[in-house]
């Protein structure tokens, strides 16, 4: 227990003392929220679909969280290269629980990344449809961030430099991000995007979030939390395996 | 005496580059052993292998009975090691990275309070415990490190050239805290290190390895004598040679890159 909190702690504050990445990672999510939201928003409106605003808020939090995630996780490869990972690797602490305490520490600074846009959505006329829903909401969200921190320590253990850097976001986070659902409604898209997006366990974080904060959900809040449930422990057992074969 | 490491025909391969060959030696309990060789000999990537960092090609390893490769925790809680690269958290304070290693290796919260005031204070950074270590000089990380590695007291302690890049003053300050270490508590101490006079005073055996072998083991003394020299300084450049290593280890650095580049794992 303890060296979980120790691991997730450290993590806290590598991240609360980067001022710069802090605000810099609210960049992109803001950008997206305002050019596509007010953007988009009237002939949306005019196709019928209402607010448009509304509609992309949850898929734009999402986003947030998933970068943040990938990248807290994908951090570790600076461990390597600074060399600190020697220092975990050689302590008499099974693997696993290295791999949860850096992961919930790197979910704990998506998760809190996910609630700062959602601040800014709100600031820019988001209304969630109900405060009672929140903490589901909330729970979506930290699901969300922990699946994808995993992954993203797991990409990382296979990982030497930083090179297949641009691959992974251009070939990964990208696709993930855009086929998700995030930014358009799945209901009556082709089969194959459908089904692209039904494999995308994005797809089930963005519409928990729908569910809850605007309350319009295409696979049912019910399906989103188990796909995503079961993912995330898939995804820690994973990474744990690829971790405790690291060789330096 | 009963030995507590045991290494029989340990052998790793990178590639086509044989790192360490056919390696056979064993450490006694509470003995202070010296594994001496010039740069590039394989003393690191024995370390690693004796740590679990490394996966051995082939041979045998026992480290406090157990097997580095299948009890990977037994082994690790045998061991504490001063790594010869950084392996500090830039982004935390001195007080921090020691704080976070006591955690790590359970040391009991007021014992760990105790001894990172102690041990802050005999590397002299007491004063900055609170400063991160990315502001740090590398004579100052250096001992940072080295009093991170003493924090908590394992069976067998590792020391790859911990003192490279430190002033006399601190260098002796460590050997004698080492020493007195090995003699209170009867810790094993495995250490490599370039200052051949370091380890004529530490060690109560030396081996030497060159080019992954084992070329020669025994006592300081017996070394002198059988190389007829009045030195270790002297005795190993009797043993090893008087050709400089880097250049040798530059060429197969540059392989090494050449097979990376070219996708091979090596
Ligand atoms: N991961 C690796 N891949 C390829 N070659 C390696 C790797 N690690 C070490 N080597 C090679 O193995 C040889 C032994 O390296 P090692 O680090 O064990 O030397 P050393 O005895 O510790 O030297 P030094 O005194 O310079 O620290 C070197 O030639 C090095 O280039
Ligand atoms: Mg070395």
């Amino acid at each position: 227990m303890n060296v979980i909190y120790i691991l997730w702690l450290r993590q806290l504050k590598r991240y609360t003392r980067s001022k710069a990445r802090m605000i810099g990672s609210l960049g992109q999510p803001l950008l997206f929220l305002l050019a596509l939201g007010f953007g988009f928003g009237p002939i949306y409106e005019q196709a019928g679909g209402g607010d448009y605003f509304q509609f992309i808020a949850p898929g734009i939090i999402s986003m947030g969280i998933l970068f943040t995630a990938v990248f807290s996780g994908i951090e570790m490869i600076w461990d390597r290269q600074f060399g600190f990972l020697k220092e975990t690797l050689v302590a008499a602490v099974s693997r696993t629980q290295i791999m949860f305490g850096r992961t919930l520490g790197g979910a704990t600074v998506a998760f809190i990344q996910g609630l700062a846009v959602l601040v800014l959505a709100v600031l820019f006329g988001f209304r969630p449809q109900s405060l009672a829903l929140l903490p589901v909401a909330f729970a979506a969200m930290f699901l969300t961030a922990l699946l994808f921190t995993a992954f993203g320590t797991a990409i990382a253990s296979r990982m030497e430099d930083m090179q297949a850097f641009p691959l992974i976001m251009n070939f990964v986070m990208m696709p993930l991000f855009f086929l998700s659902g995030s930014l358009f409604p799945l209901q009556g898209l082709p089969a194959v995007m459908t089904d692209i997006a039904a494999i995308n366990p994005l797809s089930y974080g963005v519409d928990a979030l729908r569910a809850t904060l605007v309350n319009g959900s295409y696979f049912g809040l019910g399906i989103d939390f188990l796909v995503l449930s079961i993912m995330t422990a898939c995804m820690i057992v994973l990474g744990s395996r690829l971790f405790s074969k690291i060789q330096l | 005496m009963s030995s507590i490491i045991d290494v029989k025909n340990l052998t790793r391969r990178f590639g086509e580059f044989t790192a360490v060959d056919n390696l056979s030696f064993s450490v006694e309990k509470g003995e202070i052993f010296a594994f001496l060789g010039p740069n590039g000999a394989g003393k690191t990537t024995t370390i690693k292998m004796l740590t679990t960092l490394l996966k051995p090609t082939s041979g045998e390893i026992r480290l406090d009975g157990h097997d580095p490769i299948h009890e990977q925790n037994e082994v690790r809680k045998s061991f504490g090691i001063i790594f010869q690269d950084p392996s500090l958290d830039d982004e935390l304070t001195a007080y921090e990275n020691m704080e976070f290693h006591g955690v790590l290796y359970g040391v009991e919260k007021t014992v760990r309070r105790a001894r990172i005031e102690e041990f802050l204070k005999v590397v002299e950074l007491w004063d900055r415990k609170n400063d991160l270590v990315k502001h740090f000089s590398g004579g100052m990380k250096r001992r940072l490190e080295i009093a991170r590695g003493l924090l908590h007291h394992p069976k067998i302690l590792f020391l790859d050239e911990p003192t490279i890049g430190l002033d006399p003053q601190t260098r002796n300050h460590i050997w004698s805290y080492v020493q007195a270490l090995n003699k209170k508590e009867g810790i094993t101490v495995f250490l490599t290190t370039h200052y051949m006079e370091e380890a004529d005073r530490m060690a109560d055996r030396v081996a030497v390895i060159d080019h992954g072998k084992l070329i020669a083991i025994g006592t300081s003394a017996e070394f002198k004598e059988k190389t007829k020299t009045s030195t270790l300084e002297d005795a190993f450049i009797a043993l090893t040679g008087n050709t400089i290593r880097a250049e040798e280890v530059n060429a197969q650095d540059a392989m090494r890159m050449h097979r990376r580049a070219w996708g091979g794992r090596s």
